[in-house]
């Protein structure tokens, strides 16, 4: 309804891209969401062609009774921030969406820690944080934090802190609104 | 924010109902008596907007339920319909099939789509008394979310957003 970003972005989010870019893409998302791997792919070119111009966040959204390893998903991807590092945390969000829809177990705890180190994580580390819940708070707090900015389902996006209703299926259509973002 | 042209407005009084969930279960709003309702129509099972927009509301019922508020969906579709989209879509929360007389509820809440012969996309908070303390209805194919929901409920409470 509001559909405008709360909070704002900070340095507790994922960020690629320089902090004073003219555009500030924020998607919230669902590893396990096909729509979302589908618009890692647009995402990717888009920001190819932005370069610099553009800075983009990704903040967890896991619709988890649809989708029931989305998640422990979020988590890991979570745990490898925390003890990685930011270059780790996006390899991870990129091998999440790129393995989505490999086999029927692609997202399931064996695999999540398969990804954590190729990622560059310790995969003990994202066992024993899926086993304690340890950033089950994380992830509840982003969540949280999409249902109050009008996130309706995923992914939903917010370009400069105001949601995109518009058509982010193809690159043009998409592009051509974080241009109009900018004037 | 505020309801717009047709649907009741905050300070209405909640039309009663019963309505089947099932095939031989049905939901009435005396049911819920000195508890908080949110009532949520929606055109269609299956349809794709609506499809997200229940998936949402099913992520929220523990929310929901910290304000003491339950979650009541509502369509035009018959209780068999209900059950299979329920079970596909693991929903955890009633659907209320407002099929005979088709759409008499929705009517009465002003959220009836005569051309189409489905219910608005309209949500209803309805007090411990039955009074509608918030409403508002969303263009047809725009998920309205569940943040207007939740600050109704807070204001309800007292509690700040």
């Amino acid at each position: 309804m509001s559909g405008t970003l709360k909070p704002a972005v900070s340095d507790a989010d994922h960020a690629v891209g320089p902090a004073d870019a003219p555009i500030t893409l924020v998607e919230y998302g669902d590893f396990q969401c096909a729509h979302c791997a589908l618009a890692h792919h647009r995402i990717t070119a888009i920001q190819e062609r932005f370069g610099d111009r553009l800075r983009f966040v990704f903040r967890n959204f896991p619709l988890a009774e649809v989708h029931p390893e989305a998640f422990h998903a979020a988590e890991a991807a979570e745990c490898v921030a925390a003890y990685a590092g930011s270059a780790a945390y996006w390899k991870m969000h990129d091998l999440l969406f790129e393995h989505q829809q490999d086999d029927l177990d692609a997202l399931d705890d064996a695999h999540l820690a398969g990804y954590a180190t190729e990622a560059g994580a310790d995969a003990e580390q994202v066992s024993r944080a899926l086993a304690t819940d340890a950033f089950e708070e994380k992830v509840r707090t982003d969540f949280m934090s999409g249902v109050r900015s009008g996130v309706n389902g995923t992914p939903t996006f917010f370009i400069n802190g105001v949601r995109h209703d518009g058509d982010w299926s193809t690159v043009a259509t998409f592009a051509a609104d974080l241009e109009r973002a900018i004037i | 924010m505020t309801a717009t042209t047709n649907v009741l407005p905050a300070g209405s009084p909640a039309p009663a109902f019963s309505l089947p969930v099932t095939a031989n279960q049905r939901v009435s709003l005396a049911d819920f008596k000195g508890q908080t309702v949110i009532l949520a129509f929606y055109p269609a099972d299956w349809s794709p907007v609506c499809g997200d927009q229940m998936a949402l509301y099913n992520e929220l019922i523990g929310e929901f339920r910290k304000h003491g508020a339950v979650l009541l969906g509502a369509s035009v579709d018959g209780p068999w319909c209900h059950g299979a989209f329920a079970e596909a879509r693991k929903l955890h929360f009633p659907l209320l099939s407002d099929f005979e007389p088709k759409g008499a509820v929705a009517r009465s809440y002003g959220a009836y789509r005569k051309e189409e012969g489905t219910s608005e996309r309209a949500l209803f908070v309805i007090d411990g008394t039955g009074t509608i303390r918030w409403s508002y209805k969303s263009p047809i194919g725009v998920n309205p979310g569940a943040d207007g929901i939740l600050e109704a409920l807070e204001s309800m409470n007292g509690a700040q957003p």
